[in-house]
């Protein structure tokens, strides 16, 4: 009922290309994420599935119709905006009614399904005011239960928590994230915050210029992420990249010389190569056997309250450290290091492809 | 924030040393203001008190000229013309408007040409458009007989000479002149729409009209109201348009309150009536006026908040 | 339809009939708007005997341009029989100095409003602009008589104060709407550099009017050059305006009317403020918003 299949789908304008041959299957019931900087097209793929771009080539289905040529309407599907788009003049109550109202459902009809989705989102109270009257939270939530009282089969969310600020945001987070797992229904959300994409998606699709890059569980895309551009996308602070050579089944670099026989993945004489290692994985202390060691210099200090950023120099270049509680060492310290190969990631120097 | 200035001379005389470049900017407005707009006035409404016929004289003779007012037929008459002028010029501007920047709204081809076709007439002055409608509504020669011309020989269009509709042609040359302005206030004003409302009507399977009506239009709202109190404002100021094109006739049936102020003060040398017709024409601007005012300060006052 | 299997690519096109409509509806309008000139037009091409035959949409069957001459140099504008061109030159003698003077006034004032608090100011403003809303008749009985008791009455400079002073609600709007945008932090920092009043203005602020004098230009040139009421009480014999004069000829009860004549002077005088809108286009549109969105 509410799988999406998209089928090699290209969307351009004029003479630009923004999607090629694009496909992407969502099961019914997942929430997925579409996630990736501003311009990879994202959005472009939401708007194509919701009906309101129109597609050069390919074919979208929603559950087992064809609803390429489809207008919104008939799609079964709601949409919620960044910008909220409730309408202006009317309550709480006549937004969420209008809809129904248009479609000539019967009033007790309609005066259930608004109570049910009032009563799901917590809007009860709101239901007399004015959209100018609320918070913008308040505000989002109203736009979620438009689609909800649609009865809809798919819900398409593009960026519906960037004009919130940081403490809303988390809030209307763990909202959504009850709300999928109390209806149940497909979920296709965009966004550009990784936090919001890891804690909210059944699978995360990173996109860059077009492409899906890795389509798979937020642990997977974490753990072994497919190319370079994910690995440095997911995480913060970023994943320390470390170039060098790997020869003879070790990875050499100024400072770092590590053994691969742990690696997860084929490494034969690779060539250059680029080291991945995030920096919640690195160590401070002497290392416990079958670890990496490396030596580098504390040059900046950050306490985060519950944890600690160090920034080190190692043979010339930046590494990042994150460690628990206080600052493990003082500034301008010489420390110990160490990393487990296993949780690292090796990616070809010139393509990015991970090895 | 007020100025500095210089650390000399006493405090008095420094503060309006200081601040002496400005009043000095803004002597033009306060002369203007208080001799002009304020001064004027008050004389004005002062001179309906008086007995005042060639010369302006400063008796005071109470309510005379306000009665003699009121039994001239000639401004009874006017007043009735501006009424039905204005009720009928502010509606079809508005709708025409309305309907114009709707359609223009539409992603039409040729959006540019059709814009600046419907704008034109109203960079013309009002005495061009009186004269070319004259021109066109004249019965020998004009809209009548050419579609007689056709074979319609029973076509008649002599409303121009008619007292009972000559009205009707002074609005028809007025819209034509102004419905282009609240199309361009009111096109402004959708633009203005977020696209993302219309995407999230267009999935909430609103038909493409009724997003116009039930959503749009009471946004609206403010900019008809502003495009209306403009509209009023040329309603009360009509002399222009019916000095070229009807002079006042067929008789008195086109004679509007601008006309009868103009002639009393100039040509018929009543400077009390007219003095005295001005002041109602005053009042009745301030009445009209006065609660979009208000709306527009309570507005600016919340927006504010 | 049974040849495609299912859709897939690009939506197929359809002319839906709202569409159409909505077509139809914009030429239908465009027609009315349009067939008024089509027939000044054509009417100021043709011979009086042509013009008697009454099909006033016909094509001048005998093109000629002598109503033109005419209107321009031998029409009777009066007692006078010397054609428009004499409105014509009073119009440009009449405007450019009260284009000059009421954009001037009203920068300086927008810009004093804008960035100093003086007391008074901001009631100043509001009654300039309740004054902007009421008819020029409960002002122009008193305003004769002063003028003509300190003997501006009856003359250019005359006319030019009244257009400045009638055109100084709009334009002080314009400028102080157009300052306020500007970021604040450009009048602290001069002011911290040490610039004065004038300075500031001339330095700072004047350089960056060119927008908003371009559309100021536009809506005073527009509106001076098709004022009626003013030119004809203040401007004296001697600097009556191309409206007035054109009033004059086709409405004078002296001699046979040659509509010809009249419609090619009507032409001549709507010529100039409608090449001002077709070459300035956007800006036209932008001024009315800018008159229009008040505060």
């Amino acid at each position: 009922m509410g799988a999406v299949s998209v089928r090699e789908i290209s969307i351009g304008f004029g003479e630009i290309k923004v999607l090629d041959k694009l496909s992407l299957e969502v099961a019914e019931g997942e929430f997925v994420v579409l996630l990736g900087p501003s311009g990879c097209g994202k959005s472009t793929l939401l708007n194509a599935i919701a009906g309101l771009l129109d597609v050069k080539a390919g074919q979208i289905w929603i559950g087992m119709r064809n609803v390429t040529w489809d207008e919104p309407k008939d799609r079964g599907i709601g949409m919620v905006f960044q910008s909220y788009s409730l309408y202006p003049r009317m309550s709480v109550e006549e937004n969420l009614s209008f809809g129904l109202r248009i479609a000539k459902v019967a009033k007790d009809e309609i005066a259930r399904r608004v109570a049910k989705a009032s009563k799901l989102l917590q809007l009860e109270a709101l239901l007399p005011r004015k959209p100018a009257e609320l918070s913008g939270g308040q505000r989002q939530r109203v736009a979620i239960g438009r689609a909800l009282v649609r009865q809809v089969d798919v819900f398409l969310f593009d960026e519906p928590l960037s004009n919130l600020d940081a403490k809303l945001r988390n809030e209307l987070r763990v909202e959504i994230k009850k709300l999928h797992q109390e209806i149940g229904n497909t979920m296709i959300y965009v966004t550009h915050d990784q936090v919001e994409a890891l804690t909210l998606a059944d699978r995360i699709a990173v996109m860059r210029a077009g492409v899906i890059q890795q389509f798979a569980t937020p642990t997977e895309i974490y753990r072994r992420p497919i190319n370079a551009f994910v690995a440095g996308f997911i995480g913060s602070p970023g994943m320390n990249m470390i170039e060098g050579e790997v020869k003879d089944g070790k990875f050499e670099s100024p400072g770092v010389s590590a053994r691969l026989t742990t690696y997860p993945g084929s490494t034969k004489d690779a060539g250059r190569a680029i080291l991945g290692v995030r920096p919640e994985h690195i160590g401070v202390g002497r290392a416990p056997e079958g670890r990496t060691m490396i030596r580098g210099k504390v040059t900046v200090v950050e306490p985060m309250g519950g944890e600690t950023v160090l920034r080190t120099d190692v043979a010339g270049r930046e590494l990042t450290v994150r460690a628990n509680g206080d600052s493990p060492a003082k500034l301008g310290e010489t420390i110990d290091m160490h990393f487990d190969v296993a949780q690292s990631s090796l990616f070809e120097r010139d393509s990015g492809a991970r090895l | 924030m007020s100025l500095s200035a210089p650390a000399t001379g006493r405090p008095i005389a420094r503060r309006l040393r200081a601040k002496l470049p400005v009043l000095l900017a803004l002597t033009p407005a306060i002369v203007i203001g208080f001799v002009v707009y304020l001064g004027a006035m008050v004389w004005t409404v002062r001179l309906s008190f008086s007995t005042s016929k060639m010369l302006p004289v400063l008796d005071w003779a109470g309510f005379v000229q306000y009665d003699r007012l009121f039994a001239t037929e000639r401004f009874i008459l006017a007043a009735q013309h501006i009424a039905v002028f204005g009720a009928l010029f502010i509606t079809l501007c508005l709708v025409l408007g309305f309907l114009l920047a709707v359609a223009i709204d539409q992603n039409v081809r040729g959006e540019a040409l059709f814009r600046t076709i419907f704008l034109y007439p109203f960079s013309m002055s009002f005495v061009v458009t009186g004269l070319v409608w004259q021109w066109f509504l004249n019965p020998q020669l004009g809209l009548q007989q050419t579609v007689r011309g056709f074979g319609f020989s029973d076509f008649k269009f002599d409303w121009i000479v008619n007292q009972d509709f000559v009205i009707f042609t002074l609005v028809i040359a007025a819209v034509w002149q102004a419905s282009g302005l609240v199309m361009a206030i009111l096109l402004a004003g959708l633009r203005g729409v977020d696209a993302e409302l219309w995407k999230a009507a267009r999935i909430d399977a609103i038909p493409t009209w009724r997003v116009y009506v039930s959503i749009i239009l009471p946004m609206l709202t403010p900019m008809l109201a502003t495009a209306a109190a403009l509209l009023a404002v040329s309603v009360a100021r009509l002399y222009d348009l019916v000095v070229a094109m009807t002079k006042g006739g067929p008789g008195l049936s086109s004679e509007v309150p601008a006309k009868f102020i103009m002639d009393n003060f100039f040509e018929r040398s009543n400077v009390g009536l007219g003095s005295a017709a001005a002041t109602m024409l005053l009042a009745t601007v301030v009445v009209v006026l006065a609660p979009w005012f208000y709306a527009q300060q309570f507005r600016k006052r919340r927006g504010r908040a | 339809m049974s040849a495609l299997a299912e859709p897939r690519g690009p939506k197929p096109k359809r002319i839906s009939l709202a569409r159409l409509g909505i077509h139809a509806f914009l030429i239908v309008v465009a027609a009315f708007f349009l067939v008024p000139l089509w027939v000044m037009l054509v009417t100021s091409f043709k011979t009086m005997n042509e013009i008697r035959l009454g099909n006033m949409l016909a094509w001048p069957a005998d093109f000629t341009v002598e109503a033109w001459y005419k209107a321009w140099s031998s029409a009777c504008t009066g007692l006078a029989c010397n054609g428009i061109q004499v409105g014509f030159w009073n119009s440009v003698r009449i405007l450019v100095p009260s284009v000059i003077a009421s954009i001037a006034v009203g920068a300086i004032t927008g810009y004093a409003m804008t960035f100093y608090r003086v007391r008074g100011a901001n009631a100043l403003f509001g009654l300039l602009l309740l004054g902007a809303f009421i008819p020029y008749q409960v002002f122009l009985y008193p305003l004769v008589r002063l003028f003509s008791s300190v003997g501006l009455y009856d003359s250019l400079a005359g006319i030019v104060v009244v257009h400045v002073a009638f055109g100084l609600p709009l334009m002080t709007l314009l400028f102080r709407n157009y300052y306020s945008s500007l970021p604040i932090e450009l009048f602290n920092a001069a002011r911290v550099d040490g610039a004065g009043f004038a300075q500031i203005f001339r330095h700072v602020f004047l350089p960056m009017s060119a927008p908003i004098i371009i559309v100021a230009t536009i809506l005073q040139v527009t509106g001076i050059w098709n004022d009626f009421i003013l030119g004809l009480t203040f401007a004296g014999r001697q600097n009556r305006p191309m409206t007035v004069l054109l009033n004059n000829i086709v409405n004078s009860t002296q001699g046979e009317a040659a509509y010809n004549v009249d419609m090619a002077a009507t032409i001549l005088t709507a010529l100039v403020p409608l090449t001002v809108y077709l070459v300035s286009g956007r800006w036209f549109v932008r001024g009315i918003a800018a008159g229009a969105v008040k505060g």
